[in-house]
């Protein structure tokens, strides 16, 4: 992997920081920028989600991560830790590729 | 607050752990993956690039889909602007810090002064752990195999766990919805990641104004 990325996103995100920190200061946005940005990590998030469960490259695949994040789903609604949620995922995953 | 600031902590080293396996397993060296967590410093935008960047991605694409995710930083450090005092050399070291966590564990203070203190201490104590993590779990993922592990399923439960909270408001799970199909009508034929950052399409359900629930519909049901 090229040190390319690296460097452009640590730039990029402290660029973020300080645009909303110190250069606009106390000024507000628009509401409906704020409003959408704020939908950004659901749209997005959910979508990783359906990528690394679902796919392999450009193919669909279900194999034995449907089943590892179908675990971690149910363990999110019933209000898991953080941790439980991710080793379940993981653990349940490992254990149908032994079978 | 220290109690919270510590129950945070904790979990953020564990997300700092899964993202040092996952990160190593998608192609990256221990040294890169440490530097992704020093100097980015904003969980979702690195976990979404090495996501990208494992699957094959343009280096373009990866990082479209994670700066997309960084964005909401600057609405945060507008948030912080407000509430923190400071010389210049302080505000930029703050901004640093400024992410999801911080932001809330400050802003939930009832005064300008415990809000700063939350501010600060959430910052440095998030940092230590999720590089810490971050350093513990690369040197983990580089010597075993994580498939056999299941630690390829790491990123997309921890997302799990990322996105959850926020789909108790309807429209998050409206824009989750659209990402969630965009994605997947368009991943078998556009270039790997590409399909990431179109589902942002999902943030357009802000565009409409807040409805607010007609008065009384909760207690009128028989």
């Amino acid at each position: 992997m090229s040190w390319t990325l690296v460097i452009v996103l640590a730039l990029g995100a402290y660029a973020f920081k300080v645009t909303g920190l110190v250069i606009l200061g106390g000024r507000t946005l628009p509401a409906v920028v704020e409003r959408c940005l704020a939908l950004i990590p659901a749209a997005v998030v959910t979508a990783l989600i359906v990528k690394d469960t679902f796919t392999t490259g450009q193919d669909l695949v279900l194999d034995a991560r449907a089943a590892g994040i179908a675990v971690a789903v149910v363990a999110a609604w019933r209000k898991a830790p953080l941790i439980v949620v991710i080793v379940l995922g993981a653990a349940v995953t490992a254990l149908l590729r032994q079978l | 607050m220290v109690v919270a600031c510590l129950t945070l902590s904790g979990a953020v080293g564990v997300f700092g752990f899964s993202f040092g396996v996952g990160s190593v397993a998608a192609g990256a060296s221990v040294w890169q993956t440490c530097a992704l967590s020093l100097f980015v410093f904003t969980g979702a935008s690195q976990f979404s690039a090495m996501s990208v960047i494992g699957a094959g991605g343009s280096l373009g694409s990866a990082l479209g889909g994670a700066l997309l995710l960084a964005a909401r930083n600057g609405v945060y450090g507008l948030a912080m602007s407000r509430r923190l005092d400071g010389s210049l050399g302080r505000r930029l070291l703050a901004a640093q810090l400024t992410i999801d966590e911080t932001t809330a564990m400050a802003v939930a203070q009832p005064n300008r002064r415990e809000q700063q203190i939350a501010f600060w201490l959430t910052g440095f104590a998030l940092y230590t752990f999720w590089n810490v993590g971050t350093l513990i779990g690369a040197l983990t993922g580089s010597a075993i195999d994580p498939q056999t592990f299941g630690l390829d399923a790491a990123f997309p439960a921890g997302f799990v766990a990322m996105v959850w909270p926020l789909l108790s408001d309807r429209r998050a799970r409206l824009a989750a919805a659209i990402g969630g199909v965009v994605f997947l009508a368009t991943v078998s034929f556009l270039p790997i990641g590409v399909p990431i950052l179109l589902s942002v399409i999902g943030v357009l359900v802000g565009v409409q104004r807040p409805v607010p629930p007609p008065v009384g519909t909760e207690v009128s049901r028989p």
